[in-house]
């Protein structure tokens, strides 16, 4: 994927870079907001990673209000160090698809950018997930697996389609509490996993191979075993 | 009159409210009072003089103007009735009969001599009969001042009617002098009287100012001294006063909360140092190195987790956020969180009841309610021993909802209750859990934020904790289910 990031700090920006790199990404990097604005208007690119403090002029909101003004649908994620719920709801409001405060981890900003760029593609309504052998009906709320039907509680329901949605690739514990829950803060208490390892004892236990795997560090993947 | 440097200035500030105090002259309040207190006083007493001339000279003419008029009346009457020589024995027996000496009448005829009177002539100057005259005349050879009328009569004569005034005239001088004296002892007593209350304005002002230029530099234990009174000033002194007890209890509580940051963040930031440099003295290989390093950056995210719900609960205490406020359900929202936990809870082996009506609609921020809420029953079930059970009830009370967490635990001694709110405060019990002390302050300051309250009480054994949050009245009639709370699932 091709992903431009905009970030003026040369340590955070260098480890972005380099770690999407590593993950595989084609990365673009511009360290103010005119040559930011000019790339991303000029390019094509699956995901924009920008910081809201930029020195040249433009800041990082400036940047995304021009070019959603230009009719410029790339998601965006907006990296800032600005935390408050208003800060945050102005960024969204702005035209950004995620927002991430600092200090971030890397893992967690890597699950959001694909997130967002796979998010970008639009494959339209789908009524049918099909991760190998688990099915996924979202109009009769029906999930199978090897043919055989689970039943779900409907919280239960919404991780697993979650999960689904994002299947292959990371998912943390903050986008689970945000996109399953609604909820945009941390319980002291992990409860996430918990609510994961339940739905493991019903999509994963009764069957030869697991299909939700823990990825250290980061949070969940729902992917094929031989993947 | 400069002004006076006022007498409680410190020596030790002299630069700076040195100019403030030579305010000039006529900017002064305190001479713009005394010069209004003057001039009320003037106003006041040259009206009251104006009263005394008028009800005292000005009766006097009034009352001779009458009886001239009243004796002319009669006189014309007699030269109807008699004539001439009836008119000329009337005046002479009026004359004579005049026991203060104080009439004047003059009857001429045709070509002005004198018929009968007791002046030796028409006086010039008396031409017109409508109007009054006061002029010098010549009576039995004594110069004397009269108030006189002319009156005609038929066949061409001339009757002066008139009075003495020389005594009058005498009595309005009296008064005239003794009201200019008056006016002469008003305007030293007003100028006294101004200075004094300059004075006192500036006595009381200088108590004020005295005591806001010492909390400036520096001394916050100084208030404003009250003079026992009770009037205005001490009102307004205890107002001041009230208002700095609040401003050092807010210091305190940021003195506090620094010294508690200081103090707490110094425990894992020493420790992740410690791991990091440990790594870079001792770590043999690769995969311990990066072991500790993990441990160290598992450290440091949970500083910024403190640092995060620091800023949060800073957030919500400036009240910011009060833009977000919107009508809502607390029905649904009580009913995610404790679906949120309700795993967790049973891996504990704690039960989790719901008890909660329908409809409990209020205003509010969704966002920070649930996280309040979420916060309590973490709490609740974290301290939970096996077996036990963490009860959400809630009800409608006649101001708003009020939300009631109740656990088994081992509760909060009544000694740490006041203070269990307090940022970074981990009672002792508290002390083997993990957490930061954050989460109670949390709620608190959601709870304030909304007008309600966190109450803690025993729940023996166990701690309820009751969180009110008011609902405005026009939100609470209308019962339609508010904005679903259930989480919205993002395409």
């Amino acid at each position: 994927m091709r992903i431009l990031v905009v970030e003026d700090d040369k340590d955070v920006a260098g480890f972005v870079v380099r770690g999407l790199r590593e993950a595989g990404h084609v990365v673009e990097h511009a360290d103010n907001g005119r040559d930011g604005l000019f790339m991303a208007a000029s390019e094509t690119f699956d995901a924009v990673i920008l910081d809201r403090m930029l020195p040249g002029g433009i800041d990082g909101l400036r940047l995304l209000e021009t070019l959603r003004g230009q009719q410029n649908t790339v998601p965006v994620l907006i990296l800032s160090a600005l935390a408050e719920v208003d800060d945050r709801v102005r960024g969204l409001k702005a035209g950004g698809d995620d927002y991430l405060t600092k200090p971030f981890a890397f893992s967690e900003l890597l699950a959001r950018v694909e997130a967002l760029a796979r998010r970008g593609k639009g494959e339209g309504p789908v009524t049918k997930l099909t991760v190998a052998d688990l099915e996924m009906d979202l109009l009769s709320r029906q999930v199978k697996r090897a043919g055989q039907k689970i039943d779900l509680q409907p919280r239960e329901f919404r991780l697993l389609e979650y999960l689904m949605r994002h299947a292959g690739q990371v998912v943390t514990r903050t986008m689970l509490l945000e996109g399953v829950w609604d909820y945009h803060f941390d319980p002291q208490t992990n409860v996430i996993d918990v609510h994961v390892s339940r739905l493991r004892q019903k999509v994963d236990k009764p069957f030869a191979s697991p299909l939700i795997h823990t990825v250290r560090n980061a949070g969940y993947m729902l992917r094929p075993e031989t993947a | 009159m400069n002004d006076a440097p006022v007498a409680v200035e410190q020596p030790s500030e002299q630069a700076a409210p040195e100019r403030r105090r030579r305010v000039y002259f006529l900017n002064s309040a305190g001479v713009r009072f005394a010069a209004i207190y003057t001039g009320l006083l003037a106003i006041s007493a040259g009206a009251l003089a104006m009263f005394l001339w008028w009800a005292t000279a000005g009766l006097l003419d009034r009352q001779v103007e009458t009886a001239i008029r009243l004796d002319a009346r009669s006189l014309a009457e007699r030269w109807e009735e008699g004539g001439l020589p009836a008119l000329v024995l009337t005046i002479e027996d009026r004359l004579a009969g005049n026991v203060d000496d104080d009439a004047i009448y003059l009857l001429v005829n045709a070509q002005m001599q004198p018929v009968a009177g007791n002046l030796g002539q028409w006086p010039t100057p008396v031409q017109r009969t409508d109007g009054w005259y006061e002029l010098q005349v010549q009576r039995a050879g004594i110069r004397s001042l009269a108030r006189v009328h002319r009156y005609e009569l038929p066949n061409g004569y001339h009757l002066l009617v008139g009075r003495d005034v020389r005594t009058r005239a005498q009595l309005r001088q009296l008064l005239t002098d003794a009201l200019l004296w008056a006016m002469l002892v008003v305007a030293v007593m007003a100028t006294v009287g101004g200075l004094v209350v300059r004075s006192l304005f500036r006595r009381t002002l200088a108590n004020v100012s005295a005591t806001a230029s010492a909390i400036a530099a520096g001394d916050f234990a100084q208030r404003v001294k009250l003079s026992g009174r009770g009037d205005e000033f001490d009102q307004i002194a205890e107002m001041i006063n009230d208002m700095l007890d609040r401003i050092g209890r807010l210091m305190d509580g940021v003195r506090q909360v620094s010294n508690a940051i200081a103090h707490d963040l110094r425990t894992p930031i020493t420790r992740a140092r410690t791991r990091l440099e440990d790594a870079a003295l001792h770590a043999e290989t690769a995969p311990e190195l990066r072991a500790a390093i993990e441990r160290a950056t598992t450290d440091l995210d949970g500083i910024v987790a403190v640092f995060h719900a620091l800023l949060r609960i800073a957030e919500i205490e400036a009240g910011s956020r009060r833009s977000a406020f919107a009508r809502l359900d607390l029905t649904p929202l009580l009913g995610a969180v404790a679906e949120l936990y309700d795993a967790v809870a049973e891996d504990k082996g704690v039960r989790l009841a719901i008890d909660v009506p329908e409809n409990l609609v209020t205003c509010g921020d969704r966002e920070l309610i649930q996280q309040a809420v979420a916060n309590l029953v973490d709490n609740a079930v974290k301290f939970s021993p096996p077996g036990a059970t963490v009860r959400i009830q809630a009800m409608m009370t006649g101001t708003g909802p009020s939300i009631t967490i109740s656990d088994q635990g081992p509760g909060i001694p009544l000694t740490d209750r006041s203070r269990a709110t307090e940022r970074f405060f981990r009672g002792e019990t508290a002390r083997s859990t993990p957490g930061a002390g954050l989460g109670l302050a949390l709620v608190q300051a959601v709870a304030q934020l909304h007008g309600g309250e966190l109450r803690l009480s025993d729940g023996g054994p166990g701690l309820v904790a009751s969180l009110s949050i008011p609902a405005p009245d026009e939100r609470r009639i209308d019962g339609n289910p508010g904005v679903s709370s259930s989480a919205v699932q993002r395409p």
